[in-house]
């Protein structure tokens, strides 16, 4: 069993499970599906040799952000029977500019110039924490430390938002 | 251990682009398809991680650190975004009881 074929048995395996999350009607269940997708792209990571990214993926994607989710999703109490449904006339025209749009994308792709891939013997180790370290505390130190400026907003933004304002609702 | 890279080993990039553009479509379809507002923002995550494997896959191949460098700040906007929207999310089911998306018309003017 070579590259190729582990390759092409991941890629349907990915776009499987991608289908089954907006496919499925029970929300939980989308979620479930979801973190399946991410744990699929995490090993497509691993198989382009880009191990550091592919372990940020399972922890913040799979880890954090998903059970966020399940958490909001529980919290708030959804079910099968009171999902929204929208009507076949609507998802009909989806599909059709889904699939409008994914031909546009490849017949533009394919008349790019192929490039050929890099053959430097050090290429092998750019997805692992060493190199990419390196470049993160050098050249992109400044958008680094600006992450960290994004977060404290967006923790601020969300304890606001989330608070109950008494004032307003007596 | 280091494995030579799959580009290496006969798997082509246009494979990686094509999987990439199904991803990135199924999750705008998603977004057109469902009106429960949190598959939406599940529907958005999707079509990011979509960009994350394009933009790794690009990496390997032409040998370059900085595409990695980008999902890691991918990664992080989209901590931030999933964070502020489920809270936008909460406060408007507590005044309106549904996450139906169609009834935040009602935000308007």
């Amino acid at each position: 069993m070579n590259l190729e074929t582990i390759a092409i048995i991941l890629g349907g395996l990915t776009i499987g499970s991608a289908l089954m999350v907006i496919i499925s009607k029970h929300p939980v269940r989308s979620v479930l599906y979801l973190v399946l997708t991410f744990f699929m792209i995490s090993a497509n990571y691993i198989l382009m040799n880009a191990q550091f990214i592919a372990i940020v993926n399972i922890i913040v994607y799979a880890g954090a952000i998903m059970v966020l989710f399940l958490f909001v999703l529980m919290l708030l109490n959804l079910s099968r029977e009171n999902e929204p449904k929208s009507s076949i006339m609507v998802k009909l025209s989806a599909v059709i500019a889904g699939g409008t749009l994914f031909t546009v994308f490849i017949a533009a792709l394919k008349d790019g110039v192929a490039v050929a891939a890099t053959t430097a013997t050090d290429a092998d180790s750019i997805g692992l924490v060493e190199s990419l370290g390196q470049l993160l505390f050098t050249k992109y130190v400044l958008p680094f430390e600006m992450s960290s400026v994004l977060f404290i907003a967006a923790m601020v933004g969300a304890v606001l938002l989330a608070k109950r304002e008494k004032q307003i609702i007596e | 251990m280091v494995l030579a890279t799959i580009f290496q080993n006969g798997v082509s990039i246009e494979f990686y682009i094509v999987l990439s553009t199904i991803l990135f479509v199924i999750g705008m379809i998603g977004v057109m398809i469902r009106r429960n507002a949190i598959i939406l923002l599940m529907c958005i995550e999707l079509m990011l991680n979509a960009v994350n494997l394009l933009m790794v896959a690009f990496s390997t191949y032409f040998g370059q650190a900085d595409g990695q460098i980008f999902v890691f700040f991918i990664m992080v906007v989209a901590a931030a975004e999933a964070t502020v929207g489920l809270s936008i999310l909460v406060m408007a089911y507590r005044n309106l009881r549904t996450t139906d998306v169609s009834i935040f018309n009602k935000l308007k003017g």
